[in-house]
């Protein structure tokens, strides 16, 4: 077990630059999440910790060694890929045990670790077989026991489970979550969905343009995300943001609605971002009205498209029977508003 | 093709058996005249059923153009300039694909545009090379004036010479260095992904442990297409041991020894006899070897396309 901790971490491609001084740090035994839209860095953060990536500027230290300069087999970090990445002529056995290999452990003990790490991840019977001859879920299992055979300091997990089908993924990551728990190491798992990241973190970080832009528990950046970003790429479906003009000391308005909020201590006329997540408006009577365009039976619960003040709006109301209604009226509870900035997009009080 | 209709099927069969005859048929007359005797092969129309002297044209060429040594320095030969060439190219794609260093492109050209520059078209300064192979670096300290500096310092003059003439590593290695192997190599290297490449990283292996455990074993297909096409074309050189080799009882190989039954050039009297069927004996000795080694590694051909563990 090991704390990691990134320092001012920069790298650039040629003049493009990836990552904006990452600053990280993660306690021993965590579980953490990177997530992030596609291009947003998270994998070359994750590729800079394992060593397969240099950095340009900075520091990343693994036990509070500083691991800069080390080989990726020096820094105690095993990792497992988006595509497995398997030795497709060995078997699973040789698979598996292929860094005990190089690192000259005896045959025997060898098979004795192979055996404990198959019967692990339930793959003892399969030893023999060639990664050709095994199902995704399987491959995906052969990946995470030569990661977990070499007992590491630290887990880094690439996108493993995006060439899953869905029910596979939901199980996978379970027994992730579960394996983590059992060998507590610390982890660090890359990620663009939102459901993964939000069941398996202890902490999540979300990441744009290279920038890390909240790190907390996957309740706080539900609860309190830290920016209009955040906010959006975090909940499902995304939170309803609507331009808005400060006109009181606990009123915003809306295009020619005022929405009475907690008292924000902004002056009159700023420019700012109203964000309501769909499933915290209270439906049934209100000082709201909306056409509803479009519906979304979900089973459980039902979702009305609209527009409010020009800006895609989603409602979301518990399961419902019956015809949808033309229009419905609706408020914005105070203590479920969120407030941004309209030009920087970050949190404002209130 | 993804129709199958009788008449369709009836078609290909066709073109199939026209291409088949077309091979087959000046193989068959070979044989064929391998099997007469000099008088018959020598009355028209020309016989394509076989006669029963078969085995006595094979003793005559065989004992008359010394096959049996030549045929082992032909296969000594071929082995050599296969295995390198594998050895050769699959060291050098490993090089240009997986590490990044500088002029690493011009490298890849250099090497690329080799493959516009045969033998055949390079054979004079080859030659020139191969009597003395030190000549390049021996040509390099001249002009650099490294010769004359020493020579005025010490008396001595510096004259490098390393005679590859009438030697079997003459006759190889010219024909190991080209650059069709390392192409081959270079496009499937390229076809490995890069994560394979870092999971051996990760598990703790330097590159040349990636090579040896994890590359070489991918590519066994590979290596055995370019053993077999490097073989054949190694075993059919004629041009380039006939002007290394001067020394024709112990360098000669098979296909320069069927010059001497071949009738006209026959013997030292001149004109010769017109003993076809003996000449054609020789040449069925002489295909046999890579016609094995073609059926031995289809088999692995065939197992490399099917499996597909890739």
């Amino acid at each position: 077990m090991a704390d990691i901790s990134l320092r001012q971490v920069r790298k650039f491609y040629g003049k493009t630059q990836v990552t904006h001084d990452v600053s990280l740090d993660i306690p021993s035994g965590e579980f953490v999440v990177i997530l992030g839209p596609s291009g947003c860095g998270k994998s070359t953060l994750l590729r800079m910790i394992a060593g397969l990536e240099d950095i340009t500027s900075g520091e990343i230290a693994i036990g509070g060694r500083v691991v800069n300069d080390l080989e990726p087999r020096a820094r105690g970090c095993a990792m497992v890929f988006q595509n497995y990445a398997l030795y497709p002529h060995m078997t699973v056995a040789e698979n598996i045990g292929y860094a005990l290999k190089v690192a000259g452990v005896s045959k025997a003990e060898r098979a004795a670790r192979i055996a404990k790490v198959a019967a692990t991840i339930g793959l003892a019977d399969y030893l023999d077989r060639k990664p050709a001859q095994l199902s995704g879920g399987q491959r995906q299992r052969v990946a995470m026991g030569r990661a977990m055979i070499r007992e590491p300091q630290v887990f880094l997990f690439d996108e493993p489970l995006s060439n899953l089908d869905a029910k596979l993924r939901v199980q996978m990551r379970i027994e992730i979550r579960k394996l983590h728990n059992r060998l507590g190491a610390t982890s660090v798992f890359v990620t663009h969905d939102q459901i993964e990241a939000m069941t398996l973190a202890d902490r999540l970080v979300v990441m744009n343009g290279g920038h890390v832009e909240q790190v907390g528990t996957p309740a706080e950046i539900y609860r309190t995300p830290a920016s209009r970003f955040v906010a959006s790429f975090i909940g499902s479906p995304p939170m309803n943001l609507m331009p808005g003009v400060v006109s009181g000391p606990n009123e915003i308005s809306v295009g020619d609605m005022r929405v009475a909020t907690r008292p924000h201590g902004l002056v009159q006329g700023r420019e700012v971002t109203l964000g309501i997540r769909p499933e915290d408006i209270a439906q049934g009577g209100g000082a709201c009205d909306m056409e509803v365009e479009f519906s979304e039976e979900l089973g459980a619960a039902r979702l009305y498209h609209g527009h409010i003040a020009g800006e895609d709006f989603i409602l979301q109301i518990g399961a419902a029977t019956g015809p949808v209604p033309a229009r419905v009226r609706f408020d914005l509870p105070q203590e479920a508003l969120h407030l941004f900035d309209r030009t920087t997009g970050l949190r404002l009080p209130g | 093709m993804i129709e199958k209709t009788p008449i369709l099927n009836f078609f290909t069969h066709l073109i199939l058996l026209g291409g088949l005859a077309v091979a087959f048929v000046p193989m068959w007359l070979v044989f064929v005249a391998a099997t007469l005797t000099l008088t018959e092969i020598n009355s028209p129309p020309i016989s394509v059923i076989p006669g029963v002297h078969l085995l006595e044209n094979l003793t005559e060429a065989w004992t008359r153009a010394g096959l049996g040594p030549k045929l082992l320095n032909s296969l000594a030969m071929a082995v050599a300039v296969a295995g390198g060439k594998v050895i050769l190219s699959s060291i050098t794609a490993f090089g240009i694909v997986f590490f990044r260093f500088p002029g690493r492109m011009v490298a890849f050209w250099m090497i690329f545009i080799t493959l516009m520059l045969p033998l055949e078209v390079r054979i004079v300064p080859t030659y020139a090379v191969a009597a003395n192979a030190l000549w390049p670096f021996q040509a390099i300290i001249d002009v650099l004036g490294i010769t004359n500096l020493y020579e005025s310092l010490t008396g001595v003059r510096i004259a490098m010479e390393w005679n590859l003439l009438n030697s079997f590593t003459g006759l190889v290695l010219p024909l190991v260095a080209t650059a069709t192997g390392t192409f081959l190599y270079r496009q499937f290297f390229m076809t490995i992904p890069d994560e394979l490449f870092e999971a051996s990283r990760m598990d703790g292996a330097g590159p040349i442990r990636f090579f040896r455990e994890i590359l070489l074993p991918l590519s066994t297909t590979n290596m055995v297409a370019l053993f077999t096409i490097m073989f054949l074309y190694a075993w059919n050189q004629y041009l380039w041991p006939l002007l290394i080799t001067t020394d024709r009882a112990n360098f000669g190989t098979a296909v320069m020894a069927l010059r001497s039954l071949i009738p006209t050039t026959g013997d030292s009297t001149g004109g010769g006899t017109p003993d076809w069927n003996v000449a054609m004996a020789g040449c069925l000795i002489v295909i046999t070897p890579p016609l094995i080694v073609v059926a031995a590694m289809q088999r692995f051909f065939i197992r490399g396309l099917i499996a597909s563990d890739k």
